[in-house]
């Protein structure tokens, strides 16, 4: 098929290949009935760990193969989405869990938490959100409080990606409630630490294949050792973690968006009506034309932020809300309109359409809604035009 | 332990036709791939690795240069060492002459505890090279292996038919030919890809490995293929129904003598 030259590196192209062909041999056979069960793809990730995959944004001082180039592990998102997002949100998450270590982390907490991440052995999740505290993440209520050498943390986290499959855990907790948000520090907590349980599994729309569950913390200890960076820099690594994850979310949408693409194109030149494919009918094929010019365009953008932030650029807060919303938004459109070029298969669950609409309305929502992206934008622009105007 | 494993390249036949005029495979633009079966066996020597540590993994293949394409596969799955026999001698050799060339091979390297092999190749389906190359080597052989336990110097092996399955206890060294049930061959990890694309493979000739060139090639392969072709499809066959039992019994034994059948 013909593609558009984004320069990606001879690594990029081989990873590219091998998720390919690993989705498409592994995930798409079991999809439907990890969706209809629910059921975590343990199996799928095993798997994925035993062929490197699992450590694609992990230096490789920490066993991992990324050297700068971030597209590996983008490219590995988004082919795993074209087949199964609750497949992908389930691997992505692991690089959520482990980034705050990534990007706040001493030396001793990487060399411990790192490598069995990198080699698939354990498995990370990254806990924020809280049940009155979503998009005013800064809100969040669970404590922790300094005894001697441990923290001990309260409180319950809810809809945690990898909930109780996930070993490795970065939790953000109030070490001082009269700073706000600068009161916020975040912990690595282990599962089995004393104190530290889990809620019940979410049954949701879509992304089922996906763990979501509750943490709960009931004087839980934690080592001081485990806290990252100082008391107080927490909601700095969640909103650092943000600005790298988000292009995933992207990723996510784009591999989805085009697996609809791939689906709905297939099925309208072998669906006949009126004696003729329905490709043929001008009214479908432009809608169809539609979706794709949408998808590359999310793909272009969505690469294009992950490359600038590879550069070593300082400020992409901006460019990585707008790849999430712009390709999420994508991703909504594109499996809702492949739903329509089915007709009435599409709303089937015989065919696979309708399970990637209920996918793709996740995408709007998690990392941070759509409106949150769009304030994120907004006031970006608004401190650039400000500073602009002063010069 | 070493365990080495016997692997052909074949084209995917999944896309190849048969010329009808030269009753020949037409392998133009055919993707040549490792035959399935050997990746099975491939598969069940890397779990043997994996509960074994300490094993040595060997994948062994004749052919033409290009067929070092699946020994780079098979370091990709982390195959440890592997040889390409490969020698203009060779060619046009049937079982015969091809079991004898890799017992040969085989005897050049580390004294194997296993030799493992697909059950059959996918192009020539003939299912004796595995068992050829046991008896060059004196090895006990149980063919359409599906699972294999290694307890001390023996190995207890499962075999399965369409009709049940048979365990056998076997003293080591031994040889199998591997079932497509007995796995999922697993899919080549990036460190491994990336070892294998630095992988320099030096051919093995005849002569390296002291092989009798009267025992090589077409003028020593005793087999003779008369005829290939493809079976015509089954055609609907007469359906008999209503009358009595008897009626339609004469019927058929009349039609069965009248074509000579009994």
């Amino acid at each position: 098929m013909a593609e558009l030259n984004y320069g990606l590196s001879e690594l990029a192209v081989e990873i590219r290949g091998m998720v390919r062909e690993f989705a498409v041999s592994r995930v798409k056979p079991v999809r439907a009935e990890l969706d209809e069960t629910g059921r975590f793809p343990a199996e799928i990730l095993r798997e994925l760990g035993k062929m490197d995959l699992m450590g694609l944004y992990i230096p490789a001082e920490y066993g991992g193969t990324f050297e700068g180039d971030s597209m590996p592990n983008i490219i590995a998102v988004e082919e795993l989405s074209r087949i199964c997002i609750g497949v992908s949100v389930s691997y992505a998450a692991n690089g959520l869990g482990a980034d705050p270590i990534l990007i706040g982390g001493s030396e001793e907490q990487k060399k411990k938490y790192l490598p069995p991440l990198a080699s698939g052995e354990k498995w990370a999740a990254y806990a924020l959100t809280e049940p009155n505290a979503g998009s005013d993440a800064g809100s969040i209520r669970t404590t922790a409080v300094k005894k001697g050498d441990t923290y001990v943390l309260n409180g319950t986290k809810q809809w945690i990606t990898n909930g109780g499959e996930a070993d490795i855990y970065t939790v953000f907790a109030v070490t001082d409630k009269s700073r706000g948000a600068r009161g916020v520090s975040a912990f690595i907590v282990e599962k089995g630490t004393p104190g530290f349980s889990f809620g019940k599994k979410e049954n949701k729309l879509g992304i089922r294949a996906s763990a979501t569950r509750e943490l709960i913390f009931e004087d839980c200890e934690v080592p001081a050792a485990n806290l990252i960076g100082r008391e107080g820099t927490g909601f700095i690594w969640a909103m650092k973690t943000f600005d790298v994850s988000r292009p995933g979310i992207a990723a996510q949408s784009v591999g989805l968006a085009q697996g609809a693409l791939d689906e709905a194109v297939a099925y309208a030149k072998v669906r006949e009506q009126f004696g003729k494919p329905i490709i043929a009918n001008q009214g479908l094929s432009w809608m169809l034309a539609d979706m794709a010019t949408q998808v590359e365009a999310a793909r272009a953008l969505t690469y294009a932020v992950v490359k600038t932030i590879d550069s070593g650029a300082k400020d992409y807060s901006k460019f990585s809300a707008m790849c999430k919303v712009f390709a999420s938004d994508v991703a909504m459109r594109v499996t809702t309109d492949a739903v329509q070029v089915f007709g009435g298969y599409g709303y089937m669950k015989e065919y696979p359409v309708e399970k990637m609409m209920r996918d793709a309305k996740i995408l709007q929502i998690y990392e941070g809604t759509n409106q949150i992206q769009r304030d994120i934008i907004g006031m970006a622009l608004n401190k650039e035009y400000a500073a602009a105007a002063r010069r | 332990m070493h365990i080495v494993v016997c692997a052909k390249q074949v084209p995917n036949t999944t896309q190849v036709r048969i010329n009808p005029e030269t009753n020949t495979l037409v392998r133009e633009g055919v993707e040549s791939i490792m035959n399935p079966f050997d990746e099975n066996a491939l598969e069940m020597a890397l779990q043997l690795k994996e509960r074994h540590p300490g094993t040595q993994v060997t994948v062994l293949t004749m052919g033409p240069p290009q067929a070092v394409d699946i020994l780079k596969e098979a370091v990709g799955r982390g195959a440890d060492e592997v040889m390409l026999l490969c020698d203009k001698a060779f060619a046009g050799s049937d079982t015969w002459a091809t079991s004898y060339a890799l017992s040969m091979a085989i005897g050049k390297l580390p004294k194997p505890d296993l030799v493992l092999f697909g059950k059959q190749a996918i192009d020539g389906d003939t299912a004796q090279v595995g068992p050829g190359v046991a008896d060059w080597l004196g090895m006990p052989c149980i063919t359409c292996a599906c699972k294999i336990e290694i307890a001390g110097n023996r190995a207890l092996v499962e075999r399965a038919f369409e009709d049940g399955y048979e365990k056998l206890e076997v003293a080591l060294p031994c040889a199998l030919t591997v079932l497509k049930e007995a796995n999922v061959p697993r899919m080549a990890s990036l460190r491994g890809k990336m070892a294998a694309k630095k992988l320099q493979v030096a051919p093995t000739t005849a002569e390296m490995v002291g092989a009798d060139p009267a025992k090589l090639g077409l003028s020593a392969s005793p087999t003779r293929v008369m005829k290939i072709f493809s079976p015509p499809p089954k055609t609907g066959g007469v359906l008999w129904q209503g009358e009595e039992p008897a009626v339609m019994a004469q019927r058929l034994v009349d039609l069965l003598r009248e074509r000579k059948l009994i």
